[in-house]
């Protein structure tokens, strides 16, 4: 119902006398979140919110999703947000709920996932008195969100979730929070619309790019001679049009191209340019390209620490050109020759253009050096590894799930850990908003709710948590969520007994000392998954294994698959401490020896 | 042992920093509303960046502007990653960097003045002397019994700061400092 049509003479008034726009704080939250197209929210109850949940509990429009932790809530409501484009949105009580929210807050923050938190709040009378479940919600959330509110006036209320969730997912994406105070929620007060143009005046992000910065970064494209793309989560954010203007400057350029793991799928894995994940344990072609390339061209990408290894070495005669839409991100880390501020997609389509309009487009033998050196590197073969039949590989776990998901309608999502980093070098996307995975912040126990996020956007997909044995445990208590809400998740656990990668570090850097790295007394995943009401799968045979994955994939209910491998494999290639992307360490050159040495004495000078 | 001779390492990649620090002064315009400050200052201490004078006041009350001053320290890299933070910040409307601006006008630094109250307590010739000198660095006297004076004095930091030490001996008791007030020359406006 449209605002004019309330003041009419004959419209119906409701049974309070009370004019339409006339509403409790808690109508407003719900009439603000359908009014910015809310369909699902990730949350829980509890004293502060309570009036909000009643108000839930009275429609239809909205489905809520009951989660079992509120970081569940929040790493659900990211994949969500990830898997769609559209803002995740999840609802918390007051102190411990809010204390709870505080890790996907930052984890939305370091991948800009938009992201909408409701947090209820003690009575404003209260605010200060350390009341029950009262803590500083804005001020602890402050440094962990793009911004927050504390609303004071239910008059207030409608406009604020409005530009909550207008700040959320324009400019770089990002989390907010809403603090509500309950007095707050039963208060009466004037929803305001939607408004047509945003009133904040110190908040108008720029999308589009300077035209001659533009003109200019294409020029330098053209004269190159050993050219790279490098792609991040930006292309992602920006939207699918941006990775089909990728994939057409690409097409026009015929450069190769590699990705961060935030980016993956932007570029079609099966293209013939890509180059596969770059950075600390991306492949040996994407990571000496970027290290001999000539032009570099960052795109949506920030030069995370864990993409650049040693800094002084990066890409040492390369001229660069950076595409971001937060300024904060240029000269970060890298200085840049060409800073281009604007969102990947406007700028995307003013580069294919002027590239189309080039006068003369660069010969096809300028690159033609660089791609026979890049066909070398590529022969290097750096995802291999040896192959068991008794005992089943990690990354052979993943090239069979892979396989046996080939034609499905297929989302991913990882925890952290060595099962992530095979499964960005293993499984390949074809499409953007495939593959959901904590980069930024790393956090354990992201997967399964994140999983549970994308399987409620996506009902009828397919949706994979590839697991550790470690970080399935961080957040297992969604299982509960997922049979709740008959998401059928599958959890595919590659168990090593380990927390994989912090024993690959502890055999790296400190004597293969194994501290507390072993997990003793591992659940029975079989047995846990079928108490929760899921079906559990165990498999610890090479041979068995497709008609295990088969079988997961064709069951209707939530999964948990537990798939025995390799102890003590190790993730490579790899980048070691205080090395240059030149001086990767490839598996079949990590022999032991090779393995204890690889951080030499300066990386002691490293805290 | 052996293994105590492995390299420890990290995980991260740390270089020495090779530039040299400057110190800038920032103007911030921001909206007045509740927790702007703490926003600016979390940035300052969560990014550990340095301020060195802070000054937060309302400048333009139907605007619902306030102006902060910071004078802060750093690389030109990292000033310029700090005021690239604090544009980051929702409700900072503008950032300049007053320093830059001097410079680029041909100048050293931009104006900068602070106030301060200076208590001192003495008898006979000390008060004497106080009086003098306050007269010299043309401050003030706001407040005085037999026994002391409260002494106002505006100008740069460096004169400030050469007062608070000359005051000294002659019994200072006690000194509030604004921090810096800061705009740049000419008819230009921020």
């Amino acid at each position: 119902m449209t605002d004019t049509n309330n003041q009419g003479p004959g419209n119906q008034m409701p049974d309070n006398q009370m004019p339409d726009n006339r509403m409790t704080g808690a109508e407003i939250v719900l009439k603000a979140l359908k009014d910015n197209g809310v369909e699902h929210i990730f949350g829980y109850p509890g004293g502060a919110v309570l009036p909000i949940y009643d108000e839930i509990f009275q429609q239809d429009d909205i489905q809520h999703i009951l989660v079992r932790h509120e970081q569940g809530a929040g790493h659900a409501a990211e994949g969500y947000a990830r898997s769609t484009g559209k803002v995740g949105v999840m609802l918390v009580t007051s102190g411990p709920g809010a204390t709870n929210a505080v890790t996907p807050l930052q984890d939305a923050l370091m991948d800009s996932v938009p992201l909408v938190c409701l947090s209820g709040q003690v009575p404003t009378t209260l605010i200060g008195s350390d009341a029950f479940q009262e803590c500083d919600t804005v001020g602890i959330t402050r440094p962990c969100t793009k911004h927050n509110w504390l609303v004071k006036d239910v008059n207030e209320l409608a406009g604020i979730i409005h530009e909550a969730f207008r700040i959320a997912q324009t400019g770089r994406p990002g989390p907010v929070v809403v603090d509500i105070p309950k007095d707050i929620q039963f208060a009466t007060g004037t929803y305001t619309p939607k408004p047509e143009i945003a009133q904040n005046t110190s908040y108008q992000p720029r999308t589009q790019g300077d035209i001659n910065a533009i003109q200019a970064a294409i020029e330098l494209m053209a004269s190159a001679r050993r050219p790279i793309l490098y792609t991040g989560g930006g292309v992602v954010n920006s939207g699918p049009h941006a990775s089909r203007l990728l994939r057409e400057l690409v097409e026009l350029s015929d450069f190769p191209i590699t990705s961060t793991l935030m980016g993956l799928g932007t570029y079609p894995a099966s293209g013939k340019n890509w180059l596969g994940m770059l950075g600390m344990h991306g492949s040996y072609e994407a990571n000496m390209a970027m290290h001999d390339c000539d032009v570099m061209v960052c795109i949506g990408a920030r030069f995370d620490d864990r993409i650049t290894g040693r800094l002084n070495a990066f890409s040492p005669n390369s001229r660069k050109v950076h595409i971001d839409i937060d300024p904060s991100s240029i000269n970060k880390n890298v200085h840049v020759d060409i800073p281009i501020l604007g969102d990947v997609g406007s700028v995307l389509e003013d580069m294919v253009r002027l590239w189309r309009a080039l006068p003369k487009k660069p010969a096809k033998a300028q690159t033609e050096e660089w791609w026979s050196q890049i066909n070398r590197w590529r022969a290097r073969k750096s995802f291999s590894y040896k192959h068991s039949n008794d005992v089943i590989m990690p990354q052979y776990a993943l090239q069979r799930l892979f396989e046996a998901t080939r034609g499905h309608d297929t989302y991913i999502t990882t925890e952290v850990g060595q099962h992530q980093m095979w499964a960005a070098q293993f499984l390949e996307f074809e499409e953007p908003n495939r593959w959901m995975t904590s980069g930024g912040l790393g956090t354990m126990g992201y997967g399964l709710p994140a999983a549970i996020g994308v399987q409620v956007a996506h009902p009828d997909a397919l949706v994979i948590d590839v697991a550790g044995d470690a970080s399935i445990q961080m957040c297992i208590q969604e299982m509960s969520c997922a049979i709740q809400h008959n998401l059928p998740v599958k959890i595919f656990i590659l168990n090593n007994q380990y927390m994989g990668m912090v024993r690959q570090w502890q055999q790296l850097l400190h004597g293969n000392r194994l501290s507390n790295s072993y997990t003793e007394a591992m659940p029975d995943f079989v047995k846990l998954a079928e108490a929760y009401g899921a079906v559990g799968i165990y498999c610890d045979d090479p041979k068995e294994l497709d008609d295990k994955i088969e079988e997961m994939i064709a069951v209707k209910k939530p999964v948990i698959f537990d798939c025995r491998v390799a102890n003590l494999a190790n993730c490579f290639p790899m980048i070691p401490s205080g090395k240059a992307h030149n001086e990767m360490l490839l598996p079949d050159e990590a022999t032991d020896e090779a393995v204890a040495n690889a951080i030499d004495a300066k990386g002691r000078q490293l805290v | 042992m052996n293994a105590h001779q492995q390299p420890t390492g990290s995980a991260y990649f740390i270089a020495p920093e090779t530039a040299k620090a400057e110190s800038h002064t920032l103007s911030v315009l921001v909206a007045n509303e509740p927790g702007v400050l703490a926003r600016v200052i979390g940035l300052f201490s969560g990014r550990g960046y340095n301020i060195e004078s802070l000054t937060v006041s309302e400048t333009e009350h139907e605007a619902h502007l306030s102006r902060i001053t910071i004078v802060t320290r750093g690389t030109p890299t990292v000033l310029e990653q700090i005021k690239a933070q604090l544009e980051r910040i929702v409700p900072v409307h503008r950032v300049v960097d007053l320093t830059v601006r001097a410079h680029a006008l041909g100048q050293e630094r931009p104006i900068e003045r602070e106030v301060a109250l200076v208590k001192v307590v003495g008898q006979g010739d000390r008060r004497a002397e106080t009086l003098r000198l306050a007269d010299a660095f043309h401050a003030k006297v706001v407040d005085a019994t037999v026994e002391h004076f409260i002494l106002e004095i505006t100008g740069k930091s460096s004169k400030i700061d050469q007062f608070v030490a000359i005051m000294k001996p002659l019994g200072l008791v006690e000194v509030c400092r604004t921090g810096i007030a800061a705009m740049n020359r000419g008819p230009q406006g921020m």
